[in-house]
């Protein structure tokens, strides 16, 4: 779950993170006030799950509340596109107005969990404000990487090697050394999957705050955060994925015509890749899971369908846990409930899969049955 | 002709008394695995299975039944406590199929298994299954399986039963097959695999099913060019996935550059495998590997 900027500040500010003063406007009589409280002058943000905000017009230094309140109406209600909201664009139903200030200098940080090491890592780079990966990848010498013992947590000696690592000035260490103390127990204790500061920075009067904060929660460790659900912005997702997520179903939507429906993630990718190599285009990514029974089975189904894109569908499914019968079940069920009818392709395979074939038949569902991935392949462009 | 798992196998199944519990320990069972115990807190004392007996905790039912490898089914937020368990009562051998483990619970678990002589597989991943002694430990069908030299290790579940498929198809026998799961932490990543097969005697070429995500591949690429002589064919999915976005599996994400298909494969091809082009083409490419 990916926070908004203004929400992962205020979960760091709550571990002791030093977070530029602010708050968050929904209009623009908000926004004036906000500017107000903060002297007159302010940086309007839009809050957005994407990044890039500066580059598409979502950002901007105000020098009066009057133009806080006018930039703000222009942004909310409206959808910003950015390089990484795709063409679609992500709405704007709020802003965050925070203090200016004079920047000397501008580092990175982050935090996640290093799946070759097991273990936490803490990522810094002088390079401030750009994408970590592409400093990563034309000058990797200046990604500093420090891996945390969960054991024991972060130890005061290791901030003070990513501060030396960044050449910050002496009397900046001890500030530093307490801010990513700060951010580790804000990443443990919430479960993140990810906590980035880009950039922090230190102000010409010796400050140093986080000026951009994005923070994603691990999906799977919800069940011990309740109260944070109310932070999730559904607004902010493809609204069939939000309806998947709400039935447990690990849906993407993609560009593509060719609705897929298969059991298992691995597979679900695999049969991706061969609508791919057919010359197609896959219209989505659909894994309905393991346990899944008839009417999960169905519920996937139709949710697929009402991507209009979709004009052909495959259905992939290796019976292990998921019985055959019960896939072919539902696909009955699904498209009896259907109201439009792609053109369907489908593989059972495992678990009683003769009994599903039966089902198939016995339904004068008109599919195309096949055996192998090649023949789904040769199938799909027919 | 085996790794990890064969006739010596003694079989305990944590939360046997479950739905998913219950269901699979019975298809272990029907195949030929020797499943001695299950455990499910409160319900010792009891008998499931016919004969199997139910214990309160691991360490009752080590001692009374010499249960050897531990097959995990409780739920994500019991998952850890259940490995801890295992390991703390000197399992060798641990799975965990649970999916949807918190992370910071497996970070916490793989800390503590530092240096104890337990390991564990998964969590969120199908078992293992050793055809050729009857032994399955997971989820897997098993009649799809037959006894042979080829092993297979993937992160998936149905695209191993798949690969496995294609690969009975045509004749092509399975010594041990491993599903390591698709979390970005896991207890055992493909190099540990590998290097099993490698040691086997009875395993003659290798089969690595990856995705995207992460750099488990990438590792596996640099162990295979410095040690591993036997033939391997690679294949890795989401060769079509978006970037950023969660696949299912918790790991496959494209967080960068290295969790790309395409960088997986170079690497993999650089040492000396033989790559999958498409999931279609899994036994066609094992059976030209093999002459």
């Amino acid at each position: 779950m990916k926070l908004h900027e203004y929400q992962a500040k205020a979960l760091l500010a709550e571990f002791g993170v030093p977070v530029p003063e602010g708050s968050v406007a929904s209009n623009a009589a908000e926004a004036i006030e906000a500017t107000k409280n903060l002297g007159g002058t302010s940086v309007v943000k839009a809050q957005v799950h994407a990044g890039g905000r500066g580059k598409a017009g979502g950002v901007k230094v105000v020098t009066s509340p009057e133009e806080a309140g006018a930039f703000a109406d222009s942004l909310i209600g409206t959808t910003l596109v950015t390089f990484q909201t795709g063409p679609a664009g992500a709405p704007v139903h709020k802003v965050l107005c925070e203090q200016t200030m004079d920047i000397e200098r501008e580092i990175y940080i982050s935090i996640t969990t290093d799946g070759g090491r097991k273990r936490p890592v803490v990522i810094a780079s002088s390079e401030g404000g750009m994408e970590i990966e592409e400093v990563a990848q034309n000058e990797p010498e200046k990604v500093f990487t420090e891996p945390i013992d969960p054991a024991i947590g972060f130890q005061p000696y290791q901030g003070r090697k990513i501060a030396g690592a960044l050449n910050l000035p002496a009397d900046q260490v001890r500030p530093f050394v307490t801010l990513v103390d700060a951010c580790y127990r804000a990443y443990m204790d919430s479960d993140s999957s990810m906590i980035e500061i880009n950039p922090l920075v230190l102000t010409k009067d010796g400050k140093m705050l986080a000026l951009d904060a994005k923070v994603s929660i691990d999906d799977d460790a919800m069940f011990r955060h309740k109260m944070m659900a109310g932070l999730r912005d559904t607004s902010q997702e493809d609204s069939l994925e939000v309806q998947a997520s709400e039935a447990d179903i690990a849906y993407v939507k993609l560009d593509g015509n060719v609705g897929c429906m298969v059991n298992g993630a691995g597979l679900a990718m695999a049969t991706m890749d061969t609508v791919k190599f057919a010359g197609a285009e896959p219209a989505n990514f659909l894994d309905v899971g393991g346990g899944a029974g008839e009417e999960k089975i169905s519920h996937a189904i139709l949710l697929m369908l009402s991507d209009s894109n979709v004009t052909k569908v495959l259905v992939n499914i290796f019976g292990g846990i998921l019985r055959c019968d019960i896939a072919a079940r539902g696909l009955v069920d699904a498209y009896a409930k259907a109201d439009r009818r792609p053109p369907l392709i489908v593989r059972l395979l495992g678990t009683n899969v003769e009994e599903g074939k039966q089902i198939l038949a016995d339904s004068n569902l008109e599919l195309t049955l096949v055996d192998t991935l090649e023949e789904a392949a040769a199938a799909i462009i027919k | 002709m085996s790794i990890l798992v064969d006739k010596n196998t003694r079989l305990l199944v944590q939360g046997i008394t479950g739905r998913e519990g219950s269901f699979h320990a019975e298809r272990c069972k029907a195949y030929g695995t020797n499943l001695v115990a299950g455990v499910t807190p409160g319900k010792g004392g009891s008998t499931v299975l016919d004969d199997v007996p139910v214990f309160d905790t691991v360490e009752h039912a080590i001692a009374e039944t010499g249960a050897n490898v531990s097959l995990i089914f409780v739920p994500p937020p019991f998952a850890a406590d259940a490995i801890l368990e295992s390991a703390d009562a000197g399992i060798p051998l641990v799975i965990c199929i649970t999916e949807g483990v918190p992370v910071k619970d497996s970070t916490f678990v793989m800390r503590y298994l530092e240096g104890k002589n337990t390991r564990l597989i998964g969590p969120n991943c199908p078992g293992l299954i050793t055809p050729g002694d009857h032994t399955k430990v997971g989820i897997m069908p098993g009649n799809i399986h037959i006894s042979g030299t080829t092993g297979v290790v993937s992160r998936s579940g149905t695209l191993t039963y798949e690969a496995v498929g294609q690969l009975t198809a045509r004749g092509i026998g399975q010594s041990t097959c491993v599903g390591i799961g698709g979390d970005p932490v896991s207890g055992t990543v493909f190099v540990d695999v590998l290097k099993a097969f490698n040691e086997d005697p009875d395993t003659e070429s290798i089969v690595l099913i990856g995705e995207i995500g992460g750099t488990k591949e990438q590792e596996a690429a640099a162990y295979i060019k410095e040690y591993v002589r036997k033939p391997i064919a690679s294949l890795i999915v989401g060769q079509t996935a978006p970037a950023g976005r969660r696949m299912g599996h918790a790991g496959a994400v494209i967080t960068g550059t290295a969790a790309l298909a395409s960088e997986k494969m170079k690497a993999l091809e650089d040492a000396g495998c033989h790559i999958i082009p498409t999931p279609a083409d899994i036994g066609r490419v094992v059976q030209e590997m093999l002459g």
